[in-house]
């Protein structure tokens, strides 16, 4: 069972092993209204916890996604580049953006859990 | 105060106005601006009448060269600019409007600048153009910055073949960036293709090229774009959108990015400005183009109509992060472009591309009998060529001045060791009898 960590910048990572899948949470896509367009790193890239790792692109603003733990892009998800609509539909499901490959993961630490995030949530 | 007559007042009915509003006097009236915001002088002579301004600007006019045979070129070129570009682009709707703050509002400029965008990839052959930049120069930096942003990589190649201003926008521009700017000395007039190919490794982002480059001459990039690819780097090529009517595009040739000056479409030379400059890209790169986009849609009732599109890219949306900080363009001189390419058709723009080579070929065949006069032959060239002259340039180009003719552009000013080279460029407008009477002046000015 994966667990899913959350950034106060609404990135959420689910860790599986020594990966993980990082996405945007479903507040931060309704925020962003309708999104056009998402700009994915290069596979190989490493990045630190943090890091600007992608960009998202809504019909109201353009922002940066950031890296929940330093690592390496393993895989990013295609799919985002002909449906970016897809992170509407389903922000923390299918419209996962980049894996990492996991390469420390007491970073962990500075993360939020579910409860926490939805805790942090009511205090915007 | 109204010596000149702009002002259909007298001093009477002026003093009346300022009673009316509680004044005692002109001066009064600025008092609240504070005297040391207030202009002491302008340093302009004693005012003119309007008639009187009209002679003065015209005598100044006069000092132009008009009567001159101008065989200069060197980015900016003397080419016929049919009526039609004048007479449609002088149309209020077109002349008085500033960039589109309420850009749907202006649904005619939008889809000029959509029919440009149209016009600058049919003539480059890329998949995507912006709505234009503001000249040659700006375009090459451009592309560069969006070559560094598309590739994560910080080095440049440029080819010293490449025009000088470009190259010193280009480093202007890069200059305070963590980038590495590498040029390469030019061989022969050409690309040093063996040196280049010890520098390119993964850190390269961009090699930039010229076609034809700043010697005149004419080259095919096809093999380099091969090789910049093989590395996930991208090749930019500057080029002379006349040519295009003879050369192969640099779309055909691979180029990821194509830029260049769009003053030989439709702008006159006006003493180096205003032009325009063009950018045009693979459709893949469209996200990381500077400037503005404008696209084609449909309203709520289905109906044609233009929007700039992919804003996010601009700095009014992504602040710091835009891909450029030129969000305006130069819609009247791009305009310009558009009609004179609409004006002369395809088949006018292969046909003037054939007369400019053509002619070139004329003067060059004429010029190398001069006695000591060789020509560079280590390509073919479109309309511009380097000749050798017995004696330093900028001499002899001083001489045929004296005779109403602008010989060329003397090398030596930018390349070290090339004081006797001089790149001289024949367009369509230029007559039979000018040529001849340039080699005849050459000829004289070179033996003496």
């Amino acid at each position: 069972m994966a667990e899913m960590y959350f950034t106060k910048e609404h990135e959420w990572i689910k860790v599986t092993g020594a990966t993980g899948k990082v996405g945007i949470s479903e507040h931060a896509a309704h925020e962003l209204g309708d999104i056009t367009f998402v700009e994915l790193p290069k596979v190989g890239k490493t990045v630190k916890q943090f890091d600007v790792l992608a960009a998202i692109e809504s019909v109201k603003a353009a922002s940066d996604i950031f890296a929940p733990l330093s690592g390496k892009v393993l895989a990013v998800n295609e799919d985002l580049d002909t449906t970016p609509e897809t992170v509407n539909e389903s922000a923390e499901e299918k419209a996962w953006m980049v894996e990492l490959e996991i390469s420390d993961s007491a970073e962990l630490k500075n993360l939020m859990t579910q409860d926490q995030y939805n805790e942090f949530l009511k205090t915007l | 105060m109204n010596d000149s007559h702009y002002c259909p007042h007298t001093p009477e009915e002026i003093q009346e106005m300022l009673s009316a509003i509680g004044v005692a006097s002109v001066e009064e009236l600025f008092s609240p601006i504070p005297s040391e915001l207030r202009a002491k002088t302008f340093n302009l002579p004693p005012g003119l009448s309007e008639f009187e301004t009209f002679d003065k600007m015209k005598s100044i006019a006069a000092d132009n060269g008009g009567g001159m045979s101008a065989f200069v070129g060197g980015g900016f070129y003397d080419h016929i600019i049919p009526a039609a570009v004048d007479h449609l682009s002088g149309r209020a709707e077109f002349y008085t409007a500033y960039t589109p703050y309420q850009p749907e509002c202006s649904q005619g400029t939008l889809q000029a600048l959509f029919e440009y965008q149209t016009a600058i990839c049919r003539l480059t052959g890329m998949g995507v153009s912006n709505a234009s930049l503001y000249d040659g120069g700006t375009a090459c930096a451009e592309a560069a910055m969006m070559a560094l942003r598309i590739t994560g990589r910080n080095k440049i190649i440029v080819d010293g073949c490449v025009n000088p201003f470009s190259r010193q926008v280009l480093k202007t521009y890069l200059y305070n960036l963590d980038v590495e700017v590498v040029e390469i000395a030019p061989l022969d007039g050409l690309l040093n293709r063996e040196e280049l190919a010890g520098m390119l490794d993964e850190s390269v982002a961009a090699v930039l090229v010229q076609n034809p480059n700043f010697f005149g001459c004419v080259d095919d990039f096809t093999a380099l774009a091969q090789q910049v690819h093989a590395l996930d780097a991208l090749l930019i090529a500057s080029v002379y959108p006349i040519s295009l009517g003879l050369l192969a595009t640099p779309g055909e040739m691979g180029v990821d990015i194509t830029v260049g000056d769009g003053q030989s479409l439709g702008n006159p030379l006006s003493f180096g400005g205003p032009s325009f400059g063009f950018i045009a890209a693979k459709k893949a790169h469209i996200r990381n183009m500077p400037g503005r986009i404008i696209g084609e849609t449909v309203d709520k009732q289905g109906r044609r109509g233009f929007v700039l599109t992919l804003q996010a890219r601009e700095q009014h949306i992504k602040r710091h992060k835009a891909t450029s900080n030129i969000c305006s363009n130069q819609g009247l001189c791009a305009l310009r472009g558009l009609i004179f390419l609409s004006a002369i058709g395809r088949q006018g723009l292969v046909d003037m591309a054939r007369m400019n080579r053509d002619k070139a070929e004329y003067a060059k065949s004429q010029l190398v009998s001069i006695p000591g006069v060789t020509v560079l032959q280590s390509a073919a060239t479109f309309n511009e060529f380097t000749i050798f002259l017995p004696k330093p340039a900028d001499g002899v180009v001083a001489e045929l001045l004296k005779k109403d003719i602008i010989a060329g552009v003397p090398l030596g000013q930018y390349y070290q060791g090339s004081e006797n080279c001089l790149v001289v460029t024949v367009t369509e407008k230029r007559s039979r009898k000018e040529i001849d009477r340039l080699v005849r002046e050459l000829e004289v000015a070179v033996c003496n």
